[in-house]
């Protein structure tokens, strides 16, 4: 059981969270294993992103029990000493915009490492480069950025500190489809070479195929199918079949012969 | 499973041998940015290193970049410097690491500090005349809205127009009224406490009738007008702008001079005439409280000397100037809120630049006023 226990990075059960009356979880139970990239999928509104903001402490939660890397998450200090271990990239980015792209990706280091001013800035040219940016780009403020840079210096951020799990919420939404292939690219090579557990929401079908290990759908509060992208396919749930058989998801059936 | 990071050297002749081991990880950073400075003497007097990292039980980016910096002091100084011993898992990381940092970007030239200074002087100049080519811009913006509304009286909007005088006007009474009556009070109290001492109490009365009427009460009320309802507006159209709901507006075809700013002036330029008055009316009652309780004056006395001290005009000074100023606060906050950019900094900075200056404005304006009325007579 030890071993079972170990091998899972985040593990959610009997989760429920609402607003006022409205039951947005119901009841839900994940896992996710050490060092896969899961992608969840889910209607707009269908509670994905508040799942991922309850898992990460965001949101209070009505009932249930989440694991991070084995220690429970409330809402206490506990919670906040766990945040070392995880690295969120928003949707928006949620780059400081007061602060210089450089200072954004050292920020976490300056407050939570004592290191010399010198080191910092290498680690932070080092982190810039590893998310596919130019040394030059570090003096940039966030308002200068492009879409597609915005997510890489979150991803960056997101990096600082070397954290066994990301939580990406819809990485590649906004981008066009070259720079969304990059960044899903961008994605499972840092998850290789950093041996990270990528919690990713998205809706791009084309990340869900190539870079997803393990695909889970959220539907009424639940999670509805969860596997490998060809077993999702293969699912009979009416919400899964409608998502992954719909008009805009042909391109990813096998081609009838 | 965390381990104190150790780093061992051992020379033998020109050789230098380290041998890094526990957890070279972030949690562990001080340490390890001491532990690789201390080996640096070392490492230049060796011909060559071997790095060996069996020993090494976690590394992340941080320790593989330090390690990566060691082996590049020895390789950028000509000496050999091997890496073995790498773990399979830890490959790709030290591969990655070996490719940052190769490049120094050029430091930003450093600028002559009187060629600076004399740089910001000409910036600030220019902006001070933008200042006031927006101010003149959004004047003229309004004019033209103005028009419009007396060509097609139905465009004006009223929903808008009785909504923000709601907000700047209705919800602004009570504090306009506590403050006032404050202000009132405390003038009472200091004119009380001094002129007795010439005996001249009852002309308490005079002063805090022509300073409240003529001056303060409209200037006060305009300062807090400013403060209160010019940053609400300029934060409202700033945010508004970085949303791009003002370019929404104007590609459907209509002038957010006349759909957002206009409304919001106008009801500006009739809440603020009003609320002075409510003002003055608070600020004297504060003061006759005060001189009843304080200096002994009935309020029968009070306000028969009231009548004799003050006239209309006095009153008509003080109202005629409200409009002019609620002007000056509204086009202030509007331009203002235009210019915000695209981060929440910008929201911030817009917003203190528009209450500072349509404060600083209001005063101006006042002083203008004030030698007007002296060379007209009033």
């Amino acid at each position: 059981m030890q071993e079972a226990a170990e091998s899972f990075a985040i593990r959610v059960r009997d989760l429920v969270v609402g607003f006022r009356r409205h039951v947005v979880i119901d009841h839900l139970a994940l896992d996710v294993r050490r060092g896969e990239i899961l992608g969840l999928v889910g209607a707009s509104g269908g509670g994905k992103s508040v799942l991922m903001r309850t898992i990460i402490g965001l949101i209070p939660r009505q009932g249930g029990e989440i694991e991070v890397m084995g220690s429970p998450i409330n809402h206490d200090r506990a919670t906040r000493a766990a945040a070392g271990r995880w690295g969120i990239l928003f949707q928006q980015g949620a780059l400081f915009s007061s602060l210089t792209v450089r200072q954004n990706i050292q920020f976490p280091l300056r407050e939570n490492l004592e290191l010399s001013d010198a080191l910092m800035d290498e680690i932070a040219t080092a982190k810039l480069e590893m998310v596919g940016l130019k040394a030059e780009d570090g003096d940039k403020f966030p308002s200068e950025l492009s879409g597609g840079m915005t997510k890489r210096v979150a991803l960056a951020r997101a990096l600082a500190l070397d954290p066994a799990i990301v939580f990406l919420d819809e990485p590649t939404s906004g981008l066009d489809p070259i720079a969304a292939g990059d960044f899903d690219a961008l994605i499972k090579t840092l998850q290789k070479t950093l041996g990270l557990t990528v919690f990713m929401v998205t809706h791009d079908l084309a990340s869900l195929n190539t870079v997803c290990d393990r695909v889970a759908a959220l539907a009424d509060g639940k999670i509805v199918a969860i596997g490998p992208m060809r077993e999702l396919l293969q699912s009979e749930h009416p919400w899964v079949r409608a998502y992954f058989h719909g008009k805009r998801s042909q391109m990813l059936q096998p081609k009838a012969s | 499973m965390a381990t104190a990071p150790l780093l061992t050297a051992t020379s033998s002749g020109d050789a230098l041998e380290l041998r890094p081991a526990g957890s070279w990880t972030a949690s562990n950073a001080t340490t390890l940015e001491r532990l690789s400075n201390d080996i640096v003497p070392q490492l230049d007097r060796a011909a060559a290193i071997k790095l060996d990292m069996a020993g090494v039980r976690e590394l992340d980016t941080l320790g593989a970049w330090l390690l990566e910096k060691l082996s590049r002091r020895a390789t950028s100084a000509g000496h050999r410097a091997d890496i073995v011993g790498i773990a399979d898992n830890y490959v790709g990381l030290i591969d990655e690491v070996r490719q940052v940092n190769r490049r120094t970007p050029a430091p930003a030239p450093a600028r002559n500090p009187v060629v600076a200074k004399l740089d910001d002087i000409g910036r600030a100049t220019i902006d001070a005349r933008e200042d006031v080519a927006a101010f003149l811009q959004m004047l003229g913006a309004l004019c033209i809205a103005i028009l419009g509304i007396l060509r097609r009286p139905r465009s004006l909007r009223l929903t808008s127009l009785t909504y923000q005088l709601y907000r700047v006007g209705w919800q602004a009474i009570p504090i306009v009224v506590l403050i006032t009556f404050l202000i009132g009070a405390i003038i009472a109290q200091q004119g009380i406490f001094h002129f007795r001492k010439f005996g001249a109490d009852s002309y308490v009365v005079d002063m805090v009738g022509i300073l409240v009427l003529r001056e303060l009460g409209v200037l006060i009320v305009a300062i807090m007008v400013a403060g209160r309802s010019g940053s609400a507006y300029t934060a409202e159209l700033g945010s508004m702008k970085m949303r791009e709901e003002i370019d929404a507006l104007s590609t459907m075809g209509l002038d957010p001079v006349e759909v957002l700013m206009l409304p919001r002036i106008l009801a500006l330029i009739c809440a603020l005439p009003i609320l002075s008055f409510i003002g003055a009316m608070a600020a004297l009652y504060g003061g006759g409280l005060v001189a009843w309780f304080y200096g002994g004056m009935g309020p029968a006395i009070f306000l028969a000397r009231l009548h004799e001290a003050v006239s209309v005009t006095h009153f008509e000074v003080g109202i005629i100037k409200a409009p002019f100023m609620a002007l000056v606060i509204g086009i202030v906050a509007c331009s203002e809120g235009l210019r915000v950019k695209g981060s929440a900094e910008s929201l911030g900075k817009q917003t203190t630049t528009s209450v500072v200056k349509s404060i600083f404005l209001v005063i101006v304006l006042d002083g203008l006023f004030a030698v007007f009325f002296a060379s007209i007579g009033m």
